[in-house]
């Protein structure tokens, strides 16, 4: 009917898509069009669908209900192999490569197009479509040898290379720094021009504007609308995705009776690798404020917390903490977590790795609470009651959305994991908390109701430490922005004052052209340029 | 209409989903019928390939379990009972280092060893001391036996990490031949057959078994206390989950990882004293006969949990006991119960799989279910559970073999 012209047909549609996993409802009655040539971006708040919805078009998953059509045909997509047989290609948020092969090894690992393999031609091939599209990537590179951004790279050629004339990319900026995602988006761009048809799942909402044509909004599994991005503002979205308007501000108090609480000195240390990680790194955290810390990931901002909180031990250097009461100092550095804890130093950590390392999956709440209490009590025996209290109220007053306390955590959605390491966290009233990333994956009420907790330790004289990866969340919120730069501090400026270009050229100065290997040389990316750090 | 007919069609025939939590009763109820629908497939086989009816074949099976008469029923129990304790005091054993991921395959040496220290005390006390005494000795003896077999590869995974499966097995080896060793320098005949000990036995409190009874049972109730109750248990649960969180915690892994084992080890320990002071009174390389492997089954199939392997464990013996009578009364080679044994377990295990998930099979639209209905009244096998909501597709595999 209204399909009758042949142009107008969506690339990709989907109707009526259901899908449940158990009693939890992942997506309902969800209809959805990628026209051909289009950029739709995909918006929603964590678990609202999203990567479920996309998973099924690209064969991980398989509807309960409903129908795709490609190129107005109906499809039935059983596996990843089928989406490729419709041209159909999805850039998972994790990737999924082989480290010890080369990147051509990777990208045609698993074609079986019926001609006789030959390494040679496929490395020319992937050379041509790279130059195509304007990444800059070396075929025979290994793996293990890449960058963050240049395994995307890998993943988004493997995809090209299957031929995929629709691509779905799983919140692909999440890995990049502002450059990398700058030139992410020009590439993006140069496919649309040849038209491929792209759906991009993001959080970001200022990406959102910039790189889309359309957006489709997702809420609680269901589809809210899908509206013309030109026709759209920041605030009309977020409305959509979050059902009623909240304020995008994060209240920052003046930090008052500020005291010295941790004194870094000189911290080097090694990784796993023998690379060295942290470089003569010192600073001072106070209690009464908020310490940003910023870098591109990977930069050592991990081992600056693991080293404080005794999971790592740098060969140098010394970490002094300050008891609040009676002001005597200690050195923590090549001291074991227990040990900390032995000498009364109150410190919190929320480490990134949530489910791998600040809690056990296969435990349920209240075990997982009792993780830093456990050991209280003189019995041998384990005392429930109090962790099962204290998790009764993390679950009340942070709004732990959960079937009850005996749910495994791994079962939890990524924000109610999150309020669960973070209340325990707090509950043990620190002196000195750290957060690496704890926002990382969380949607906006869950976003802000952990900048509202860290706000309030730092009102009752915690010293708070905050690694970031948004700079706009870490020039809201934090009251001094520690600039990490491949182990060496290369700036602390002024939260309330500094610019976002200044944090993003201390981010990259010292080794600009590492960064920029990923993409090309387009250079189009001024904004960063050395003259902003001069402001 | 015509676009949702298209629909259908083209869905595959079963697809999978995942389960979300089953109530306690559902799943032992899949589970029952997985163990009734192995034994309708073994009475088959059993028709087929010993030419036994299937009446009879069950009958043999609990004869082998329960006996024929008043007698031998007492008899028969009080065997049942005793083998289930051994095997369940073995799988208790291991069961604290699986749960901290830590695959020790060595509970067959471990045992082993202890029950030569046992003998090995009683050997060389050569009647001079009183079995009180004697029996404390033997007692410590073997638990320190046990320990220093499993607490040696924990060293080497605490320190080295070292692969604790490999060293573990190896070690097995290495005790089935301490003991070949003993036996002949025991032995001047050069027989290696020790023969029954006189001294150094555990009193008998109305049967010979009852005492070795009630300990597994207390070891039993403490291990299920310690495990699930006790910082130790938390600690070795943390540790299994992940090491990280366990240092980042700090919690000392490489003590956690020695301490366990080496409770992991006595446990062995007081099951090769017990072999040997209330069953045996002796030791031969054969002792223990792959019941420190079948523990790990036991274990497993009650997911680790001591109130659940008393279960496991008489499961496990009870089809042993029943193979060995099929065997004697119809005259066949051991592989006949040993493939019943396996079509059982591998049924048990196979029907986790019913827990998990759920298959939902092709749904027909109502124009396509007149025809289907009028065509497949006896439709293929997984034809008949249709939109059921129970997976039950256990009996039907019985069926399909008609």
């Amino acid at each position: 009917m209204e399909y009758a012209e042949g142009r107008n047909i969506p690339a990709l549609e989907l109707k009526g898509i259901s899908k449940s996993f158990g009693t939890i409802r992942a997506n309902y009655n969800v209809d959805l069009e990628l026209m051909n040539g289009e950029i739709l971006a995909l918006l929603g708040e964590n678990g609202s669908g999203k990567t479920t919805l996309m998973n099924m078009v690209a064969g991980i998953y398989y509807p309960d209900e409903g129908q795709i059509y490609v190129d107005g045909e109906e499809v039935v997509i059983r596996s990843p192999k089928d989406a490729y047989k419709y041209k159909i290609g999805m850039i998972h948020q994790h990737f999924k490569l082989v480290d010890l092969f080369s990147a051509a090894e990777n990208i045609v690992l698993g074609v079986n197009d019926g001609n006789k393999y030959s390494i040679k031609e496929v490395n020319d091939r992937v050379r041509q479509i790279a130059d195509k599209y304007g990444f800059n990537i070396d075929p025979k590179e290994k793996i293990h040898e890449m960058s963050v951004s240049q395994k995307q790279t890998v993943e988004i050629l493997k995809v090209l290379y299957r031929g995929a004339d629709i691509l779905i990319l799983d919140e692909p900026t999440a890995v990049l720094t502002p450059q990398e995602t700058a030139k992410l988006f020009a590439v993006l761009r140069k496919m649309k021009e040849d038209g491929k048809s792209i759906i991009i799942i993001t959080h970001k909402l200022h990406e959102v504007l910039a790189i889309s044509d359309r957006v489709a909004v997702l809420r609680k599994g269901e589809h809210v609308a899908t509206v013309v991005t030109a026709e759209s503002t920041e605030n009309s979205l977020t409305e959509m995705m979050v059902g009623k308007k909240i304020t995008l501000n994060i209240d920052r108090s003046e930090p008052h009776d500020v005291v010295e609480r941790l004194v870094v000195k000189g911290l080097s240390g090694h990784n796993e690798e023998g690379l060295k990680i942290l470089d003569g790194v010192s600073f001072t955290a106070y209690g009464g404020e908020i310490l940003g810390i910023a870098g591109i990931a990977g930069s050592g901002q991990r081992e600056l917390l693991e080293a404080i909180a005794g999971i790592y031990s740098p060969e140098e250097g010394e970490i002094m903490y300050r008891d609040p009461k009676d002001g005597s100092e200690v050195n923590l550095r090549k001291k074991t977590p227990l040990q900390i804890r032995e000498l009364g130093v109150r410190l919190s950590f929320v480490p990134e790795d949530r489910l791998g390392m600040g809690l056990v999956g296969n435990m349920d709440i209240t075990d997982n609470v009792m993780l830093r209490s456990y050991r209280s009590g003189r019995l041998m025996l384990l005392n429930r009651n109090d962790p099962k209290r204290l998790a009764e109220d993390i679950v009340k007053d942070l709004e732990v959305a959960t079937p009850s306390l005996s749910t495994p955590v791994r079962k939890l959605s990524g924000g109610n994991v999150q309020k669960v390491l973070v209340g325990r966290e707090i509950a043990s009233a620190p002196s000195l908390l750290m957060a690496a990333y704890p926002v990382r994956g969380l949607d906006i009420n869950s976003s802000y109701a952990i900048y509202n907790l860290l706000n309030e330790q730092k009102e009752r004289g915690v010293a708070v430490i905050f690694v970031g990866e948004d700079l706009d969340v870490l020039l809201a919120l934090c009251d001094r922005i520690l600039v990490i730069n491949s182990g060496r501090v290369t700036g602390i400026v002024d939260g309330r004052t500094a610019k976002k270009e200044d944090v993003g050229f201390l981010m990259t100065k010292s080794d600009g052209e590492n960064v920029s290997e990923g993409y090309g040389t387009a250079g189009g990316l001024g904004s960063f340029g050395p003259e902003g750090g001069n402001a | 209409m015509a676009n949702v007919r298209h629909g259908t069609v083209k869905e595959p025939f079963i697809h999978i989903t995942k389960n979300a939590a089953m109530p306690f009763w559902k799943g032992l109820l899949i589970r029952a019928s997985a163990v009734i629908a192995a034994f309708i497939l073994c009475s088959l086989l059993a028709y087929f390939l010993i030419g036994a009816n299937p009446g009879e074949f069950l009958k043999t099976f609990f004869e082998g379990n329960f006996g024929s008469n008043a007698a031998s029923a007492k008899l028969r129990i009080w065997k049942l009972a005793k083998d289930t304790a051994i095997l369940l005091c073995i799988a208790l054993a291991i069961t604290p280092a699986f749960r901290m991921r830590f695959w020790n395959i060595g509970a067959e040496g471990q045992v082993l060893i202890s029950a030569l220290a046992s003998v090995a005390v009683v050997y060389y006390n050569a009647g001079r001391l009183e079995d009180g005494p004697l029996l404390v000795l033997m007692f410590i003896a073997s638990i320190a036996a046990g320990m220093i077999w499993a607490v040696i590869p924990a060293i080497f995974k605490a320190l080295w990490n070292a692969n604790e499966t490999l060293f573990t097995l190896m070690m097995n080896y290495v005790a089935t031949f301490f003991v070949a060793y003993c036996l002949v320098k025991w032995t001047p005949n050069g027989s290696s057959v020790l023969g029954e000990l006189k001294t150094g036995h555990l009193p008998s409190f109305g049967h010979d078994y009852l005492v070795l009874i009630l300990v597994v049972l207390v070891t039993t109730a403490f291990m299920f206390v310690y495990l699930y109750y006790s910082k130790h248990g938390y600690e070795i649960s943390v540790v299994g989950e992940s090491q990280r969180t366990a240092c980042y915690i700090g919690i000392n892994v490489k003590k956690v990882i020695i301490r366990t084992m080496a409770l992991s080890g006595a446990l062995c320990g007081l099951t090769g004293f017990l072999l040997v002071a209330a069953l045996d009174h002796s030791v031969t390389t054969t002792s223990v006969g792959g019941r420190g492997f079948t523990a790990i089954i036991v274990s497993w199939l009650a997911k680790f949990n001591p109130l659940i392997m008393i279960g496991t464990a008489l499961l496990l013996v009870f089809l042993n006991h029943g193979a060995g009578q099929l065997a004697t009364v119809f005259r066949v080679s051991f592989a006949f119960p040993d493939v019943v044994t396996g079509i059982v377990i591998f049924f048990v295990i196979g029907c986790e799989f019913f827990i998990r998930y759920k298959v939902h099979f092709r749904r027909k639209t109502r124009t396509a279910q007149v025809a289907d209905n009028g065509s497949g009244g006896g439709g293929g096998a997984l034809d008949s559970p249709g939109d059921n909501e129970k997976p039950d597709i256990v009996p039907d595999k019985g069926g399909k073999l008609k």
